[in-house]
């Protein structure tokens, strides 16, 4: 009935509510839907990214081109509407293709010259970063009626709690990833190659075209987070989401998702995103603290979560044995 | 002999260091003046030097660790940890510029470097962690701990001995300098003459193999990563030192990443089990050069992402052998289908 591969999920699932409970009992006011909803609010971006990411883990690589990514979809989404006057129902769609394409790329680089994902995205994400600064070093601030709609549109919860439109379109993303990753042959091959690419080539597994469009996953979702990112901020500039990858790195590892590839769910990057959001939000009602204690329990975090997976890995290993 | 010379390892990265050199020498021949003011050389070159000592001495460290098979992200957040520690020493001491507090700082922040290499050698040798995450965990916690240590201010210090480190001239050249010269004779003597260099080799290219051929592979990877802190935590006192203050949210900001290219454009590989300390300090020297050209000919500083971002690719490509053999298969043997099917996924 339990399966032990789902403990770190559990464990994830466990720990938010443990933390969402103690901030309720600490603070007045943090037992809310709103204060629920704001989670998903102000990480609408973070949880879109961190899902790409996740198949990008899952597949055994790694993805350090999402920040500045998201920086670089702000940066031409506000260039293009606010500079050149394109409609944004051109310039959306073109980004969001823009990030396949670039994620695309760096997967082809990856797969057919062999080079460690690590350098590739890491080349990637200088590359992105300096597209930014070529368009503008100045931040630009956007004006058009859409954006600001899709900004300030409110939708009403019952129990009077609201959410945005970007929360949408982040559940949206879940949701699809949840059907990609566990009901599709995509889904399937990315977890074979994860746990071992060499048996998944010799499956007949597709490996070139799964692991490229992986990494053409991870930038499309980096480029929808970025437009969602800019929904949010209402501008663009080449600062924006600076450590990005880091969070959703985090994010993904406190979900339970084995960096060495092949296991991980989807789900568990949702809550791991939650985590993030919970600690932040807490820092902020304590007020007394500072923002760097986010970064401190965050590394904390990281190091009980990898802890936890090597526990359960040994004991699974030792029970193979026996 | 040309094959010979062509196949060297520091072969490819000397002439991008020479055209980089050249361009400068055309675009601007003052480039290569050096003039002696007040008993010290001035010049761009002794710039060069002077602005990379702090990457240098970074990149030395991260070659030993890559060259176990490993990688330390950290190494950028350990650098403003050491920073902060010294500046927060200094500054609170009645007496700023005693030659006494000053080493007691030296000495604290050096401490603490090493214990940060050692929690990653903690992490990577004795619990079995992957490097990447095991120094990722330090690398956003440490900028936190960094700015915890210096609040989140900027905290300036007025220490003539602390100056000396960074901004100092012993003889005619900038202190600094002679640190970098010190640590990479030291790492050179280490690992090429007496057999650690080599324990090191055998280490990144079979962890397991050597420790039942007798290596002890976990005090190996221990030394490598403590070594590479220290050397994070001494670039950390020079870059402090050299602007006489602390900023824990920008000191060694993406130090990681430019170390771990000059490791890379060196020609070490990132697989581990291969290492060119001289490579690596050409490497950095490559990496100070394009960004002091960069700065002189009045090119905007944020395109030097964009440059790098190329170097990265190129030099990549060229390192992947699929790329070369991509390049030259038009002049070798055919290949038998299968036998291309094998080895393209490998």
């Amino acid at each position: 009935m339990f399966k032990r591969q789902y403990l770190p999920i559990l464990v994830t699932v466990g720990l938010f509510v443990l933390v969402f409970l103690a901030g309720s009992f600490r603070y007045t006011g943090f037992f809310s839907l709103q204060v629920l909803t704001n989670l998903l609010i102000d990480n609408a971006f973070l949880l879109i990214v961190a899902v790409g990411m996740t198949f990008v883990i899952v597949s055994g690589g790694i993805d350090l081109s999402v920040g500045s990514m998201v920086a670089l979809t702000t940066m031409l989404s506000a260039t293009l509407v606010e500079q050149q006057g394109w409609p944004p129902s051109v310039v959306i769609p073109l980004v969001l293709a823009f990030g396949c394409l670039y994620g695309f790329g760096m997967g082809a680089i990856i797969h057919y010259f062999n080079i460690q994902p690590f350098i590739v995205t890491l080349a990637g994400m200088f590359l992105a970063r300096g597209l930014c600064y070529i368009i503008s070093i100045n931040t630009i601030t956007i004006n058009d009626s859409f954006y600001k709609d899709m900004a300030m549109t409110k939708i009403q919860l019952p129990g009077g709690s609201f959410v945005s439109i970007s929360v949408i379109i982040a559940l949206a993303v879940v949701l699809l990833a949840l059907y990609l990753a566990h009901y599709t042959r995509f889904g399937r091959n990315t977890y074979a190659i994860g746990g071992s690419e060499q048996s998944a080539l010799l499956m007949g597994l597709p490996v070139a075209r799964t692991k490229m469009l992986v990494y053409a996953f991870s930038g499309f979702c980096s480029a929808l987070g970025g437009v969602v990112f800019t929904f949010y901020m209402l501008s663009g500039y080449g600062l924006h989401a600076v450590g990005l990858e880091l969070d959703a790195i985090a994010a993904v590892v406190i979900g339970g998702t084995l960096l060495t590839g092949g296991v991980g769910y989807v789900a568990g990057t949702f809550f791991g995103v939650l985590i993030l959001g919970v600690i932040q939000t807490i820092i902020n009602f304590e007020g007394t603290l500072s923002s760097w204690w986010t970064k401190i329990v965050i590394g904390v975090l990281l190091f009980l979560f990898i802890i936890l997976q090597r526990v359960i890995n040994v004991r699974a290993s030792k029970m193979k044995v026996i | 002999m040309w094959n010979r010379i062509s196949k060297h390892h520091l072969f490819w990265p000397l002439m991008v260091l020479a055209a980089l050199l050249l361009f400068n020498l055309i675009y601007k021949p003052a480039f290569f003046s050096i003039r002696i003011q007040g008993g010290h050389l001035y010049g761009s070159l002794i710039d060069i030097l002077n602005y990379g000592a702090p990457l240098i001495l970074v990149a030395i460290g991260m070659t030993l660790v890559i060259a176990t098979g490993g990688i330390d992200l950290s190494v950028g957040s350990i650098v403003a940890i050491s920073g902060a520690v010294a500046c927060l020493l200094v500054s609170k001491s009645a007496d700023q510029n005693s030659l006494g507090i000053v080493l007691t700082a030296v000495a604290v922040s050096l401490g603490l470097a090493i214990v940060c290499g050692l929690w990653n050698g903690v992490l990577v040798a004795g619990v079995g962690m992957q490097a990447i995450i095991a120094t990722l965990i330090l690398m956003v916690a440490g900028r936190g701990i960094a700015q915890l240590v210096t609040s989140g201010q900027i905290i300036t210090v007025s220490s003539n001995p602390y100056e000396y480190i960074g901004a100092g001239w012993l003889a005619l050249l900038p202190f600094s300098i002679f640190i970098v010269a010190a640590v990479w004779l030291a790492a050179a003597w280490l690992t090429r003459r007496t057999a650690l260099g080599l324990f090191i080799e055998s280490v990144g290219s079979n962890a397991t193999a050597s420790r039942l051929a007798g290596i002890r592979s976990r005090s190996v990877i221990f030394a490598v990563y403590i070594f590479c802190g220290l050397c994070a935590g001494m670039a950390g006192l020079i870059l402090s030192s050299n602007v006489s203050s602390a900023d824990g949210n920008n000191a060694g900001l993406w130090y990681e990443l430019d170390a771990i290219l000059a490791v890379v454009i060196g020609g070490t590989s990132l697989n581990g089990g291969r290492f060119y300390l001289s490579g690596t300090v050409v490497g950095a020297l490559i990496i100070q050069t394009l960004t002091t050209t960069i700065y002189m000919i009045g090119v905007p500083p944020e395109i030097t992402l964009v440059v790098k971002a190329f170097v990265v690719f190129a030099v990549c490509l060229v390192q992947s052998e699929k790329f070369r053999n991509v390049l030259t298969s038009k002049w070798r043997k055919r290949r038998y289908q299968a036998e291309r099917e094998v080895t393209h996924h490998v």
